[in-house]
């Protein structure tokens, strides 16, 4: 049966891992490459680097960082931040990300989802959403770090997403990052509901519990967090045997 | 050397990254005449299964002489599906014919996603060169919508909806639906055997014989 997914989430600037609560306040959490064996050795199925600053100011992921992370790692490796051109994504894959993450550039231009999906296969290609409850009961899309808002509605933007060629979705709450008061079940189970590619939930993790919901109510394939593995050497273990004991089928 | 055929599909660096800390020693090539020096041959592969059209009509037929004259071949996921007759997915586009079946479409049913990205368990059939020390229900990464048809050359099957063929051995031909190179600690051990069974080919004839 095919296993849900723990992906550890290295938040990076300036080549080295910082955690942000809602995009803001960064507090130093250590060197990408020592983390990145760490999780390795603990059990986590995937790795994300995200470049939190990268689009901002207009940089690209940087690709020592990948390179270092990399160079042992044999887990799918994934990164986002800064990929806004097929030269960007060529960069990150040749420096031995598996996957890159597109967020700001899709939202402007879409075919460029199309163009890396027949480039590099769609298994390449991941679509991050960022995503905010309005006022109206819907979920927006933001772009740019959750700095712009778009009037895009997220489940429409993923199923678009999808048509043209991403292989998975990256689907973040703006509201719930960085706050561990839980996954955004209801954002999760309904983009999920609406794609027929792998749907990672993010933002917001903060109990064993909370994966257990996202697994469950939220149908996630996968739940990515940061904060949560950083501080314990042995929560990415523990997390598995306690999802398992529950009946959702992980990787030990 | 073990060649890894380019046949510009896809990122190769992970690949190259795996066979190298199995112990071998891989080089890109793209024209059939590196063909003649390696000690086995990599045919990797993501995407759609039109894209090994791009092959050079010569170096398929380089493949097939490779093969038959008994050194290894490891086909990774459409790599895999590109050692059978086709696919569904490019009707009219040959595969290389090595193992016969054609590749289809895993089903969606409901509560099943298609397609079928992440680690899931490989239920070992019977002895295999390429899988040697793999316990059953080791856990390893696939990414793909398409696979292979369970049939006498499969040596592991993975279950998504359907069983389908998630490893390969026939004599000198070897195939993984998985990808190796990103399947931590199991992948690495079928990229050593692999590495071990092109340093050793006769080792690796007499047992298939």
């Amino acid at each position: 049966m095919l296993s849900r997914r723990l992906i550890a989430c290295l938040d990076v600037r300036n080549g080295s891992v910082v955690k942000g609560v809602q995009f803001a306040d960064l507090a130093d959490a250590g060197d990408p490459a020592a983390l990145a064996r760490r999780y390795n050795s603990e059990g986590i199925d995937e790795l994300v680097i995200l470049d939190v600053t990268a689009t901002i100011e207009n940089r690209r992921a940087l690709q020592e960082t990948l390179r270092k992370v990399s160079a042992e790692l044999f887990i799918p490796l994934a990164v986002g931040g800064g990929i806004r051109s097929e030269a960007d994504a060529a960069a990150a894959l040749d420096a031995g990300a598996d996957k890159v993450a597109l967020n700001s550039a899709a939202l402007e231009d879409p075919s460029l989802l199309t163009r890396l999906a027949s480039r590099y296969g769609s298994q390449a290609v991941i679509t991050a959403i960022d995503a905010k409850l309005g006022h109206a009961g819907t979920y927006e899309v933001f772009a740019r770090s959750g700095r712009s808002a778009t009037q895009r509605e997220a489940v429409e933007w993923a199923r678009e997403a999808a048509d043209r060629g991403a292989g998975e979705i990256l689907l973040t709450s703006i509201d719930r990052d960085g706050t561990r008061s839980g996954f955004d079940c209801t954002l999760t189970a309904a983009v999920s509901g609406a794609v027929s590619i792998p749907v990672i939930a993010s933002g917001g993790a903060g109990s064993f519990e909370h994966f257990y919901d996202v697994f469950t109510q939220g149908s996630a394939d996968a739940a990515l967090a940061a904060s949560v593995f950083h501080f314990s050497e042995h929560a990415v273990g523990e997390l598995k045997g306690y999802l398992r004991e529950r009946g959702v089928p992980v990787r030990l | 050397m073990i060649a890894v055929v380019d046949y510009g599909a896809g990122n190769l660096t992970s690949v190259l990254k795996g066979i190298r800390a199995a112990g071998g020693n891989p080089a890109v090539t793209a024209v059939p005449e590196d063909l003649v020096d390696a000690a086995g041959v990599v045919i990797p592969g993501v995407g759609h299964f039109a894209a090994t059209r791009a092959l050079d009509p010569r170096m398929r037929q380089a493949l097939l002489a490779f093969a038959a004259g008994g050194r290894p071949v490891l086909g990774i996921c459409l790599g895999l599906q590109f050692l059978f007759e086709g696919s569904t997915e490019a009707p009219g586009v040959r595969g290389l014919g090595l193992l016969r079946g054609e590749c289809t479409l895993l089903p969606s049913l409901p509560g099943l996603k298609v397609p079928h990205v992440g680690w899931n368990s490989l239920a070992v059939r019977g002895p295999s060169a390429l899988l040697d020390g793999l316990g059953d229900g080791a856990q390893v990464y696939f990414t793909h919508s398409y696979a292979a048809p369970v049939t006498d050359a499969t040596v592991a099957t993975t279950e998504h909806g359907i069983p389908f063929a998630a490893a390969v051995e026939r004599g000198n031909v070897f195939g993984v639906q998985f990808h190796p190179e990103k399947s931590s600690e199991a992948g690495l051990r079928v990229l050593r055997s692999f590495v071990q069974i092109s340093k050793f080919p006769d080792f690796q004839i007499s047992k298939s014989c």
